[in-house]
């Protein structure tokens, strides 16, 4: 019995295992064909002739370095700021009692229901107006925008598991509110913070629609809108190879990132759910 | 160090429950005071009033000769050991008892040589770079006592620290809490319900009931002159029997037979109809083990014994008695504020551990009418009372005042559970 199940398991692991990489390694294998061979017509899984060409063109791509250089800028500045606000806004909807709490909570949620389509063209607008629009400013406030209510939502929770009486501890050991919350709470609620700061990167790291409509210059425009000019000389012709390598090249950050905090966000998505 | 002076502390949340209510408590420099009371009584939120936590809303907190009802919690310089402890989890055991130091900014020898005192007095040491999460329950209390001792605080809190303790490292501990608080000489406050640490710990006790101050005394003052039914109940363990009694001349008349009482007490008496009883389990006795000159027909009577828990040393005989309604509602609505539940009414005995008598035995029990109480059941008073000998207890009748509080509070919080932390 035991024994059947664990085959099963392994059936099923393996299933899903092909089912979620086999794009990411067909991605990574494209990445290393010749132009001839994509454009060849009766393509194979593997490179014939695997070849580094796409990667030393991709990097030596004065725009798509460009590209780069905004989506880590945007990105880091948005996660950093949206961590920032949202750890102070979710501190005091934990910790203290004010009136219209519940309806910053519920706010918070709605932003987070709006479609993010719906804003493109007001925003367009505005940020045209106001000066905004091709600038990094431009997109960093509209991530921060969109991921601050899970970012609050996330430390909220966190907030709350840690008992009051650690705080108050502090205050009796001679810490002002200040330092009670910098040495005690944050370091506490460090899983937390670091979740919602991956959550908040890959949003902004990821994002499509804003990118492509609120910049028009490879001064602000991210990789993800970026990617979209590749379209090379011939219209039939797509460079499916460098498209292949630039999807690389913009997994790879991300995929250091949570190999660097998998054990905290485990333990951060998982200490939310289950009082330790 | 310093003492405490509590003058007609009030507190009122902002819901209008009134969680404390006109508390006056002197702390002498260097005394071990015990806060004590059944859950919901207001004696933690007095504490948390004492160390800044909680706002005083009416009244005069001074530590020291000096009033610190506006003073943050870190400038009253006490230091508080929490109930589940508030360890930093953070921190190792080490930094955790160095936190205080940390933050008052002393020099690193200064805090080294300091923690190392700590745990020293505390046998910390082997565990000084562990995690507090790796620790025991009764590891993780010291370290917390470690945090209060590290620093010259002006006085020592405690909120009920041995309560998630198992039954044989509370005693341990109690003791240990005992020596060190004598040996340090510094002021101690000390919230508990459990009266046991009451008792042992305390060089004065104040039992509170639904925030007002019942009676603040030595324990043996509470114990041998209890001021009225609720501290008399609460004090003891087994608790006091009480029993409906009618008083004519000095002969009190009880469900199982007339004893007399001294002159005195009697004279006090007089003029009430009927009354409570209040005697102490071991203050009977099977009248076969007492002395044959103390056992007279004044003083003895005949029951049957419906159970006996042999125990050694002792036994408890529990005999079942009838009371008239008035007086079983009252000893019901008692039982309740006490945190119990009253099946029946019934009398507790405690007898010699030679005595023979068992289960369905008519037996001869001897009362020592000298140490009976008598309390009016209307207002719960102790009428048998050796003032000289009790202690303070609060002008008014309290157990009347903290009556009419607790309907207060059952309106606004129809469970009163919310100061029980």
């Amino acid at each position: 019995m035991k024994q059947r199940n664990n085959i099963g398991t392994w059936i099923g692991f393996v299933l899903i295992m092909v089912w979620c990489l086999l794009p990411v390694v067909w991605i990574i294998s494209l990445s290393f064909k010749s132009v001839e061979e994509t454009a060849g017509g009766s393509p194979q899984f593997l490179p014939k002739d695997p070849t580094l060409d796409n990667y030393r063109d991709i990097l030596s791509n004065g725009d798509f370095l460009a590209a780069l250089r905004n989506s880590f800028g945007i990105a880091l500045i948005a996660t950093f700021l949206a961590v920032v606000f949202a750890t102070l806004a979710a501190y005091a909807i934990a910790r203290l009692e004010f009136k219209g709490k519940r309806l910053v909570l519920s706010l918070a949620l709605a932003i987070a229901m709006f479609p993010v389509v719906s804003l493109v063209g007001p925003l367009f607008d505005m940020w045209r107006t106001f000066g905004l629009f091709n600038t990094w400013p431009g997109l960093v406030i509209p991530y921060m925008s969109f991921t601050l209510p899970l970012a609050i939502w996330t430390l909220t929770a966190f907030f709350r598991e840690i008992p009051w009486e650690m705080e108050q501890a502090a205050q009796v050991d001679g810490a002002t509110s200040w330092q009670a919350f910098r040495k005690v709470i944050v370091p506490l609620a460090a899983p937390g913070v670091f979740t919602a700061a991956i959550l908040t990167f890959f949003f902004a790291w990821n994002e499509f629609v804003l990118a492509i409509s609120l910049t028009s210059t490879t001064g602000s425009r991210t990789v993800p809108a970026q990617l979209s000019y590749f379209v090379g000389p011939d219209p039939f012709n797509p460079p499916y190879g460098q498209l292949a390598t630039a999807s690389v090249v913009v997994t790879v950050p991300i995929i250091v990132i949570v190999l660097l905090f998998q054990r905290k966000i485990v333990a951060g998505l998982t200490s939310g759910a289950v009082k330790g | 160090m310093a003492a405490i002076e509590m003058k007609n502390i009030v507190k009122q949340y902002g819901d209008g429950f009134p969680a404390v209510n006109d508390v006056s408590i002197d702390v002498e420099d260097g005394e071990f005071l015990i806060l004590v009371g059944p859950s919901g009584c207001g004696k933690s939120t007095l504490l948390r009033m004492i160390v800044g936590l909680e706002d005083i809303t009416d009244g005069d907190m001074v530590i020291g000769g000096k009033k610190v009802n506006d003073l943050a919690p870190r400038e009253r310089n006490l230091s508080m050991v929490f109930q589940n402890y508030a360890l930093y989890p953070h921190l190792t055991v080490y930094e955790n008892i160095a936190f205080p130091l940390r933050l008052a900014g002393k020099s690193d020898s200064e805090v080294d040589e300091k923690v190392r005192e700590a745990s020293k007095t505390l046998e910390l040491d082997e565990h000084l770079e562990r995690k507090p999460g790796n620790l025991s329950g009764g590891q993780r209390q010291r370290v917390a006592m470690g945090r209060a001792i590290v620093r010259d605080a002006e006085a020592f809190l405690f909120d009920e620290p041995l309560s998630n303790l198992d039954a044989k490292l509370r005693g341990q501990m109690r003791t240990e809490i005992s020596r060190l608080q004598k040996r340090l000489g510094i002021t101690t406050v000390y919230v508990t319900h459990d009266q046991t640490e009451a008792m042992t710990l305390g060089d004065r006790v104040a039992v509170l009931k639904r925030g007002v101050l019942q009676q603040h005394a030595t324990p043996r003052e509470l114990y041998e002159n209890p001021a009225n039914l609720f501290v008399a109940g609460f004090i003891g363990s087994p608790p006091m029997n009480f029993l409906p009694a009618k008083v004519d001349g000095n002969r009190v008349e009880l469900p199982f037979g007339t004893v007399t009482i001294p002159e005195d007490r009697a004279a006090k008496a007089q003029g009430k109809d009927l009354l409570i009883a209040g005697i102490r389990p071991e203050h009977f006795e099977d009248a076969s083990v007492v002395d044959s000159d103390k056992v007279t027909d004044e003083a003895t009577f005949k029951a049957t014994v419906d159970v006996v828990e042999w125990l050694g040393n002792e036994a408890y005989a529990y005999i079942p008695f009838e009371a008239p309604d008035e007086v079983r509602k009252q000893l019901a609505q008692l039982e309740k504020d006490l945190d119990g539940e009253s099946l029946r009414t019934q009398l507790v005995v405690s007898l010699d551990g030679a005595s023979r008598i068992s289960e369905g035995d008519e037996a001869t029990i001897w009362v020592d009418a000298r140490k009976i109480h008598l309390f009016d059941p209307a207002t719960g008073e102790n009428l048998t009372i050796d003032a000289d000998n009790a202690g303070i207890i609060p002008g008014g009748n309290a157990m009347a005042k903290a009556e009419e509080v607790g309907k207060e509070q059952d309106e606004v919080k129809p469970s009163a559970e919310s100061s029980a932390t």
